[in-house]
């Protein structure tokens, strides 16, 4: 990243706007995009802070104030063993959030790498690579992920290490479209004089990759990223309300919708599982309006 | 053309290996086997071990792969333990229930995403365009699931109009018209909620490929002979728009038969998603095996599919 700015900055003593500066501030004007980030920002602010605020804890159950609907106590009821579900949301969305964002981060690691590499090598490295990426565009994605839950579960894997596994399996499936992205930009700017020049210097292959060609193509992983996450927390949710997932007693939205698996709660109280429903869907919402924004930001050739 | 298509198969061989080898290899990482989870307990462990035996779980991993992939070569995929006959044809019994499903949301999405789609580019940024714009991305946003749960709390348990899940009436004998409106009712929910999920991503990607077309200069020059807005839109950009959009209906091959695991489970929708699912609670492997490589081969003709629909509509791609 910062080598894109540095290069704009040497290179002009006239004041030209640097890239990052550019899509700033196009993606200011964008009022979609900003309604996402804002609603992302709160999400993330509810999520890693709120808790320190609400006054009641996880740990201590109280079966007297079990089932309560939403007080001035309890802001939005309680659960079956007297737990505030406001603080329950909170933490469910440190899981989702993480899990969204820490898969993601080993999804654009793999794709970065393998798309750089086969890129940059083509030949049978790149051939073996991209064969490789299309086994695993491949993949039927949620029946293999529910396989992989349900040998998790067989092999008794420890609730606070299945969210780790959650996330490197969330990881694992969905490299290949970054790579195929990252490869096809790379072989178009290889050809390019900045890479002759890079030539001529004598640089070492890794140094040309990492410093010369993948920052221009980080405009394509920053995009991909961020929409990415998205779909990273809807199967996350997906698969832990299927008990798949992560499971309690830590709670993740997608689990504390398993409460409507029970008929009563379902049909009569619905402060159990409507306000996990809408965390996800408005963080995800707000994901992909961020999302879009940047694309339409970063993406020259929209200019409007 | 033929050698396009027949390169192509020839790409799939490798490809099928590998998640072949992907499916048995997260099968073989699994600690227990059907026996273990449903029957050890009533069983004396030679009885146990006879079992294993006889469905060949004591052999090594190897011979096991080949022995199961030479078997799904030949178009046999084991029996399943838990049906007590052929994976295959349990898939064959279920894998029409869901295809109804999937072909009646399908249908619903592609009616309404392509038009809408296609309006939504030549305004845009109007406020059409920013309404569809929002509402596919409502529908991209929100978790089947939670969509399905909402939709039965509303219509099924609130209003009582429509059932709560499954496919037909229990004890219902109805025949002829009055069946089909029951499976009908049945189906509302399940298909509006796929559909919903369905509409926004195909008309997103209905309005960028028409926007894309819109922007060519053959359209600048379609405009400039004087043709009528109507005609440059509907006879120039729309054919061209919908090269894309017709790669996507091999794309979707997959979820036509593979079934929709998430909404068939919420509706108890006795669909091949819902089945495989419970077969993995019950560790029916083959069936679950069964069921992915189906799955894995349905995804690699969907591709297939749609890159021969892709190189018939467009001459370009076939020279590459």
């Amino acid at each position: 990243m910062e080598a894109v700015d540095k290069k704009v900055k040497i290179n002009s003593n006239e004041t030209i706007e640097s890239p990052w500066r550019m899509t700033y501030r196009r993606l200011k004007k964008n009022k979609l995009s900003m309604v996402g980030f804002v609603i992302l920002l709160g999400m993330f602010i509810f999520s890693f802070i709120g808790p320190f605020l609400s006054p009641h804890d996880m740990i201590t159950t109280n079966v007297l104030n079990a089932n309560k609907p939403p007080s001035s106590q309890f802001w939005l009821g309680t659960d079956s063993v007297g737990r505030d579900v406001l603080l329950r949301l909170m933490l469910g969305g440190r899981i989702s959030l993480l899990v969204g964002l820490v898969s993601v981060a080993i999804s654009v690691f793999i794709g970065t790498l393998v798309g750089g590499l086969s890129g940059f090598y083509g030949g049978w490295i790149d051939n073996v690579l991209m064969r490789i990426a299309d086994i695993f565009m491949a993949v039927p994605t949620m029946p293999i992920l529910v396989i992989l839950a349900a040998v998790m579960s067989d092999l008794k894997v420890l609730p606070e290490r299945r969210i780790f596994v959650v996330m490197f399996i969330l990881g694992i499936l969905s490299w290949a479209g970054l790579s195929r992205l990252v490869r096809g930009q790379i072989l178009t700017l290889r050809e390019q004089e900045f890479m002759q020049a890079a030539e001529a210097l004598g640089l070492k292959d890794s140094r040309k990759i990492f410093k010369h060609l993948i920052p221009n193509v980080v405009p394509t992983i920053i995009v991909n990223a961020t929409l990415g996450i998205g779909s990273s927390i809807l199967m996350e949710s997906a698969l832990s309300f299927l008990g798949l997932g992560v499971v309690p007693p830590i709670p993740s939205w997608g689990n504390m919708i398993q409460s409507v698996n029970n008929f009563y709660n379902f049909q009569n109280r619905p402060w159990l599982w409507i306000p996990p429903g809408v965390c996800i869907f408005l963080t995800v919402m707000a994901i992909n309006l961020f999302g879009d924004g940047l694309r339409d930001a970063l993406d020259p050739k929209l200019k409007r | 053309m033929r050698q396009y298509i027949t390169r192509r198969v020839l790409q799939m061989i490798p490809i099928l290996l590998g998640l072949s080898i992907i499916i048995f290899g997260l099968f073989a990482l699994a600690p227990g086997d059907f026996i273990d989870a449903n029957l050890s307990k009533n069983l004396s462990a030679e009885k146990v071990a006879e079992l294993k035996a006889l469905y060949g779980f004591d052999q090594p991993l190897h011979i096991r792969y080949f022995r199961w992939a030479g078997d799904a070569l030949r178009g046999n995929l084991g029996d399943s333990l838990q049906f007590s006959k052929p994976v295959t044809s349990v898939i064959n019994d279920y894998v029409w229930n869901s295809f109804i499903l999937s072909a009646f949301s399908y249908l619903l999405s592609i009616i309404l995403a392509v038009p809408i789609g296609i309006i939504s580019a030549t305004k845009q940024y109007s406020k059409f365009d920013m309404g569809a714009t929002v509402v596919a991305l409502i529908g991209i946003s929100m978790p089947a699931f939670f969509l399905g749960l909402l939709m039965i709390k509303i219509f099924a348990i609130d209003l009582h109009i429509l059932p709560v899940s499954g496919m037909r009436t229990a004890g219902l004998n109805a025949t002829g018209f009055a069946a089909m409106a029951d499976v009908g009712k049945h189906l509302i929910l399940p298909t509006l909620v796929l559909a919903f999920s369905g509409v926004g991503s195909l008309m997103r990607y209905t309005r960028t490929s028409m926007l894309e077309v819109i922007k060519q200069d053959y359209i600048r020059t379609a405009r400039a002979k004087g043709l009528s807005e109507k005609t440059v839109i509907y006879r120039h950009a729309l054919r061209n728009a919908l090269i894309p959009i017709v790669t996507i209906l091999g794309l979707m091959l997959p979820g036509l038969f593979g079934g929709a695991m998430i909404t068939e489970q919420i509706f108890a929708f006795p669909g091949i998603g819902k089945i495989a699912l419970g077969a993995l609670s019950k560790r029916d492997y083959p069936l679950m095996m069964g069921f992915n490589m189906f799955m894995a081969v349905l995804v690699l003709l969907g591709n297939l599919l749609s890159d021969i629909l892709y190189a018939a509509v467009d001459p370009r791609v076939r020279l590459k």
